[in-house]
């Protein structure tokens, strides 16, 4: 089994929210809604200052309280990989997934439906990259399958220092920030 | 559930959902294919066009996606050396430049007083006769050197050709005065060369770059961003200087938090310390320099003491990230910057970051600066110009003696046509140029407007600009024209199309169209041998040996690779008077100025005043892209930096509106306060191009503040003509 995840270098990237217009662009995301975001995060006292920026989007958790909620199976948990999707025509837009959620990373679609990352799984079942990895100009995102020990995010993961988002959730995100 | 089902179900609990506001405004935002997509384009037609990007002057390569017919996404070419596949956050989102609501549909004549914005449509005959009737008369009345034009980017080559032809030598850019020629007079008095753009920078194979003011990561230029995160991985150390923690300088190794304007004392106090620790490259100075001498006795005086109070910057903070350059060196750097004009005394700014550079031996050395190459494509055979038997308006007797006469000095003119001197001047064409953004001091644009008897603006949206044009000539997004080639000068040579990727919606046209419609009402069709651009394109293509057909294809040819490192075997000459690095300039002391570049104190902020210093986004280019709504959708308003510390003593907090007053009473627009711990407390910061006053532009009117309308002051480089517009001070009106 695969078991797709995000590698995302902080160290690299500069929070231009290429990431985010990709995404729009890609998947058609309407005005005023974003399937992924930048955060900038400073500690310290100015000039001593440290800043985290961190492009964040669903987690693709392990252990997906949106999933467990979704009354239709509209939320489910795809396979191979393990990618969180929503099945449009089962979605009733009930939004207890994205009450669920502790990362706000749904909202719901102006067709009615929820709607979120797919990891571009469109993309990914062709050999491809997601829309956000393929056109970060730092290339500090890195897309792919920690089951295998020797793919770039598995090598990243064992050879640098990370952390995850909200892991006191309990979530098992699968999106990792290097620092 | 069936999808019916589904829809009966929100349609009940539609209130809840909330979102039928938002789905109202659908119809107006960039949903090319709502209707019928569906999230895998497996069975839809896809067509893949390439063309290069205009959403700023980096000129990357694109692959322009078309989906059933409708613009679809922007990618980066792989083939091109600029985006190496990868767009930037602007260039992805040109997508919205095509489907922006705001766009201009159709010639427009102006029916009311300047700038009241209103007009009627009119056919492009119409306007094109209307436009060649008064170049004529104001021709036969002023002479042809009464008419000026105003350009960026390579958009308005057809446009010049035509001005040319009718015998019109006034063409400007506002690039040279208001941004990069600063640096391009610093670098070509002490290397004999500019930098231009793009910058011959190495960043990618960099050990140690130092940023004065420059925040890369928020000015996206493309390559320039790909090579600074090649360079963090490779473990290069970064040195920021700026008042503000910019994001860079969440990147770097040392960061010198300056007091603004004091930039030209950190540096000489840098040389002071490369000098008197003996850290410089003793064998490169002996070799190249020119008046070492006298230099290294003059920056004696300059220790890292001396500019401690000046600067705010730690004397041992100075020491080490000087050390760092030294120990790094020749691959390291001092970044030249690219927006330069900030304080008046900015070409001298620039030459003591050229010398710093030249401390370090680094000129065309492999992890500093690089030789730029160039494609060579023959041009197209025109027939010869008349002969312009004037000087240009912008510069009277070579006041400023550094001037690049093909850009010239915009405010020069702009001071021409307010005074009528040298000769008066009475028209202005623009091309894809807001003047009234992009000059400081909206007033003074404004009376030299009053002045003309014709004002023509050639853009894709109703500008400010615009508002005072008697004729409006709508062109087509850089999407859906054909346009020169770029063969702008990089590591690689390379040569770029800019062919349509789609269709332009309504009565806009191509700016070659124009140029040459307006050539033929001139009577001066014969300067357009061409039936249409793509004839004159394939020509140039096929002149330099080129198949057309798979240029089209491709979009990108690549010349060969050559040397452009010393370490490849690019020879070490300097193109200076004295054919060295000019350490001391006898050139610029024969003219009256500074040989070695001196510190000037500035003006300071009076008591609850701050200094108002601006800067770039990401995801806007000047004040052109703020209508485009995938843009607008990632920011759609400008922030006023303040450190959190002030925001609290004036009681404001992140979020609240306020407006800013400069020290000669104007009030900006509201604008949110952004309080924060990464900036000074002297100072406060913007992003450039918000504050739209122009009533068409509907996504983005009166969002956020305009910088340019706080910038009444500006002092004038002697050098080069260039507006320093870093010299102004606003104060917070809180009550909004």
């Amino acid at each position: 089994m695969a078991r797709y995840a995000m590698v995302i270098d902080t160290k690299k990237c500069v929070g231009c929210m290429d990431c985010v217009i990709a995404c729009k662009t890609e998947n058609n995301v309407p005005e005023g809604f974003n399937r992924d975001w930048i955060t900038y995060e400073t500690i310290g006292k100015n000039p001593d200052l440290h800043m985290e920026i961190r492009s964040e989007r669903c987690n693709h958790c392990d252990n997906p309280p949106c999933v467990y909620t979704c009354p239709t199976g509209a939320s489910h948990i795809h396979e191979p990989g393990g990618t969180i999707l929503v099945t449009a025509e089962k979605c009733i837009g009930c939004k207890a997934c994205i009450a669920s959620c502790p990362y706000d990373a749904r909202f719901v679609h102006p067709d009615g439906y929820v709607s979120k990352c797919t990891f571009c799984i469109h993309r990914v079942e062709k050999g491809e990259l997601p829309a956000c990895v393929s056109v970060c100009p730092t290339y500090c995102m890195h897309f792919g399958d920690l089951e295998d020990a020797e793919s770039e995010v598995s090598k990243l993961l064992q050879s640098r220092k990370y952390h995850t988002l909200l892991p006191e959730a309990g979530t098992k995100p699968q999106i990792f920030y290097l620092t | 559930m069936s999808l019916l089902s589904r829809r009966k179900f929100l349609k009940i609990s539609g209130a809840t959902i909330g979102t039928a506001a938002v789905a109202s405004t659908l119809t107006s935002c960039f949903k090319p294919h709502h209707d019928s997509w569906s999230e895998n384009p497996d069975d839809d037609k896809i067509e893949i066009i390439p063309t290069y990007c205009s959403i700023c002057f980096w000129k990357c390569g694109v692959l322009g996606y078309v989906r059933n017919g409708k613009l679809w996404k922007l990618e980066g070419n792989p083939s091109d050396p600029l985006s190496n596949g990868r767009l930037c956050p602007r260039g992805t989102g040109g997508v919205g430049a095509h489907y922006d609501p705001d766009r201009l549909k159709s010639p427009l004549i102006r029916v009311s007083e300047r700038g009241e914005e209103k007009w009627k449509e009119v056919t492009w005959d119409e306007a094109l006769n209307f436009i060649a009737d008064k170049m004529k008369k104001i021709k036969s009345e002023y002479g042809p050197q009464s008419l000026a034009f105003f350009s960026h980017g390579p958009g308005g080559t057809f446009l010049k050709h035509t001005f040319n032809a009718f015998g019109m030598k006034n063409i400007y850019a506002p690039s040279f005065a208001q941004c990069r020629g600063p640096r391009e007079v610093g670098f070509e008095l002490t290397f004999g060369e500019i930098i231009g753009s793009p910058e011959r920078t190495d960043i990618e194979n960099t050990r140690c770059m130092a940023l004065i003011g420059s925040h890369l990561g928020e000015n996206m230029h493309n390559s320039q961003v790909q090579e600074f995160s090649k360079a963090i991985e490779n473990g290069a150390s970064i040195i920021v200087v700026d008042p503000r923690f910019s994001i860079a300088a969440g990147k770097a190794k040392y960061y010198l938090p300056i007091k603004p304007g004091t930039d030209i004392a950190l540096l000489l106090a840098w040389m002071n310390v490369l000098v008197t620790e003996g850290i410089y490259d003793k064998d490169y100075v002996s070799r190249n320099g020119y008046g070492f001498e006298q230099f290294a006795s003059y920056i004696q005086q300059f220790t890292p003491e001396w500019a401690y109070p000046e600067t705010g910057i730690e004397p041992e903070l100075i020491r080490v990230s000087a050390r760092e350059l030294a120990k790094n060196k020749p691959a390291s750097f001092v970044h030249p910057g690219r927006h330069t004009t900030w304080y008046g005394d900015d070409a001298q700014r620039s030459r003591a970051i050229a010398l710093l550079n030249a401390l370090l031996g680094n000129w065309n050395h492999r992890g500093a600066f690089f030789v730029p190459m160039k494609m060579s494509i023959p041009k197209y055979p025109y027939p010869e110009y008349p002969a312009m038997e004037y000087d240009k308006a912008d510069n009277p007797n070579k006041k400023f003696p550094f001037v690049d006469e093909s850009e010239g000095v915009t405010n020069g003119v702009r001071e021409a046509t307010i005074t009528g001197k040298p000769y008066p001047i009475k028209a202005w064409f623009t091309y894809a140029t807001n003047l009234i953004q992009t000059m400081p001091n909206h007033q003074e644009t404004l009376r030299a407007i009053q002045n003309l008897d014709l004002l023509v603006v050639v853009d894709v949206i109703p500008s400010e600009l615009a508002g005072y044009a008697d004729v409006v000539l709508p062109e087509t997004v850089y999407l859906e024209r054909w346009d020169e080639m770029n063969t702008a000068p990089f590591k690689v040579p390379f040569v770029g199309i800019r062919q349509p990727v789609v269709k332009a919606p309504d009565d806009q046209k191509e700016n070659w169209w124009i140029a040459k419609k307006l050539a033929e009402k001139l009577g001066l069709g014969h300067y357009y041998p061409w039936k249409n651009i793509e004839e004159y394109l394939r020509y140039r293509i096929e002149s330099a040996g080129y198949n057309w057909d798979e240029f089209k294809k491709k979009g990108i040819i690549r010349g060969n690779k050559e040397p452009i490192y010393i370490e490849e075997g690019v020879p070490e000459e300097f193109l200076t008077a004295s054919g060295k690095v000019e350490f001391y300039s006898t050139t610029l002391e024969e003219l009256g100025f500074d040989p070695i570049p001196k510190y000037t104190k500035h003006e300071t902020a009076a008591p609850g005043y701050f200094r108002l210093l601006f800067g770039r986004a990401p995801v806007h280019t000047f004040s052109m892209t703020q209508t485009n709504r995938i843009l607008s959708d990632m920011m759609d308003e400008n922030e006023v930096w303040i450190n959190v510390d002030i925001a609290n003593k004036y009681g404001m907090k992140t979020g609240d509106y306020i407006r800013l007053k400069n020290q000669d009473g104007v009030i900006s627009n509201k604008v949110k306060v952004k309080a924060t711990e990464r900036i000074r407390t002297d100072c406060v910061y913007m992003v450039h191009g918000f504050g739209h006053t122009a009533k068409g532009l509907k996504g983005t009117y009166m969002k956020g503040a305009s910088d340019s309308g706080l910038i009444t002051k500006y002092v004038v480089d002697p050098l080069m003509g260039g507006t320093g517009m870093n010299m102004n001070f606003v104060t917070f009106e809180v009550e909004v």
